[in-house]
């Protein structure tokens, strides 16, 4: 059996109590099944049960059967009385089971307000970006080269660093490859079809091993030939050592020495 | 009643001052209900939802988020860093183009302002390095949803606005490349370019649309400066504004793992 909470059956037996001018304690004695429950003997001038037509309730779930009340005011003549020590005001109709008028879809999640749990957070990241790119543009020059020129073709030519992995790629294979089957098929089209060819719905890393190892895979893929393209190309595209050569890249010439 | 210090009472007339201040007219017709700015704002569960519910703010947040979403570690901000960074772009792009001409004059417009324009060679610097950085966060924000598994269900064509925006964000930092004319600029244009001349069947057309020409001249750099600071920053916020909008009817942030 189900444990009534404490607070609710003492309630309940206040009112039990008060209804049967009993003291409560006898009343929660006679609930927990500790007494017998109190009888409350009639009164007299109530008991005019036997003129009222009213069938009787406090039946169980077969009284659901019965028909609307004016029907069984003519067709059973022979009123059956279940209860008859007690006063009748009520009858039951029918069962209705419970169950909510809507449907939860989800359950509900534990969140917490965006004010101030997200707002704060985001707004001290934002400052610190802001105080660390400050201060990153008053150390570092931005590189300034001479005026561009098409007949001074400099060697090596380079592409700006997040083509230099591309550009690596160039040198090992065709450029109709290379230059543009690999970004435009493997880095646009594979990529966006992605979450549609991925059709596994767990999440978790252990989960999803393959996928991970995946893109863990084109991580170092990428990140190898960039810093190759960026670090270790020289004149002709010819492998250099920045600690012997010399960085070969512009756009880090002024800040990265390695004299 | 105990006799007030000078002090006091000056601390209590400023008081009172800010308090009718924050009260009146023109404050309560700025701030609408629940604005933290407002005179009688309390810490309480209604007020905390109308800060966002009450505001232009609305738009981009929800008033409730997920306990897990909110913790640092779990997104650390990469989104919201490459948003901020477009906007600290956004400005300090503005502010370039008070000093820039897209002719052969741009290489001198540079050096004057390096030289000769105050905070010149600071805001270019951050233009230049928080360029740099979007594409690093970005590239982060997109391994960050990837290692979760944020595409999937429902999420997946938010990924696909994602891929794009990151292209986006690839071809305005490359066309912001050219700008300086320098031979950095130059050589590194010409290099992409000519990658793009490689594309199967229309490579010659590709290329030509790019350079507007046979190969990087002042055609091409009005051409990239007309790109880089009107049409893909236009394309570029449209495709934001659904993709923050795809973020809230997806069921906001996923997880938790």
């Amino acid at each position: 059996m189900v444990d009534i909470p404490e607070h609710l059956l003492l309630r309940s037996a206040e009112a039990r109590a008060k209804a049967l001018g009993i003291s409560v304690e006898q009343a929660l004695a006679e609930m927990k099944g500790e007494t017998e429950p109190t009888v409350v003997a009639k009164d007299p001038e109530v008991k005019v049960i036997d003129e009222t037509p009213a069938p009787a309730a406090e039946t169980p779930a077969p009284a659901a059967e019965t028909p609307a009340p004016a029907a069984s005011k003519t067709d059973t003549p022979e009123e059956v009385d279940f209860a008859p020590e007690v006063k009748v005001t009520q009858r039951l109709l029918t069962v209705v089971k419970a169950k909510p008028i809507q449907k939860p879809v989800a359950e509900p999640v534990d969140k917490v307000n965006t004010w101030p749990h997200l707002m704060l957070p985001e707004f001290v990241s934002l400052m610190a970006m802001t105080a660390f790119l400050i201060l990153l543009s008053a150390i570092l020059q931005a590189p300034l080269l001479e005026e561009a020129n098409p007949n001074v073709t400099p060697n090596p030519a380079k592409a700006p660093w997040y083509f230099l992995g591309l550009q690596e790629l160039l040198s090992y294979w065709d450029p109709q490859i290379a230059g543009v089957m690999i970004p435009l098929v493997l880095g646009v089209v594979l990529w966006m079809a992605f979450p549609y060819i991925d059709r596994n719905p767990e999440t978790h890393p252990s989960k999803r091993k393959f996928a991970i190892m995946f893109y863990t895979f084109f991580l170092a893929g990428a990140g190898v030939l960039t810093i190759i393209g960026v670090l270790f190309r020289g004149p002709g595209w010819n492998w250099t050592y920045p600690w012997i050569d010399g960085i070969w890249f512009d756009d880090l010439l002024d800040w990265i020495h390695f004299e | 009643m105990q006799k007030l210090s000078l002090r006091d009472k000056i601390k209590e007339a400023r008081i009172s001052a800010a308090d009718s201040f924050r009260g009146g007219k023109l404050m309560s017709s700025i701030f609408r209900p629940g604005s933290p700015f407002r005179k009688g704002y309390v810490d309480s569960p209604r007020n905390r939802s109308y800060v966002v519910m009450n505001n232009v703010l609305y738009h981009l947040h929800p008033v409730k988020v997920k306990r897990h979403g909110v913790r640092l570690s779990y997104t650390l901000c990469l989104g919201g860093l490459s948003f901020f960074l477009f906007i600290v772009l956004t400005i300090t792009g503005i502010w370039l183009m008070f000093y820039f001409r897209p002719t052969e004059l741009a290489y001198v417009d540079i050096q004057n302002l390096q030289t000769s324009i105050a905070f010149g060679s600071l805001v270019r610097n951050m233009h230049r390095w928080g360029a740099h950085l979007m594409v690093l966060v970005v590239f982060l924000h997109m391994s960050r949803v990837f290692y979760h598994g944020a595409y999937k269900a429902p999420r997946e064509f938010n990924w696909v606005i994602g891929v794009i925006l990151l292209l986006l964000t690839l071809l305005l930092s490359f066309t912001g490349y050219l700008l300086p004319w320098d031979q950095l600029a130059i050589w590194a244009v010409t290099v992409g370019g000519n990658m793009a001349g490689y594309t199967p069947v229309i490579g010659a057309q590709a290329k030509f649309g790019l350079f507007a020409g046979l190969e990087a001249t002042t055609a091409t750099l009005l051409r990239f400066y007309v790109l880089h600071v009107l049409f893909l920053p236009f394309i570029i916020v449209i495709f934001m504004a659904v993709h923050f909008w795809r973020v809230r009817k997806d069921g906001g942030i996923s997880g938790p793992l």
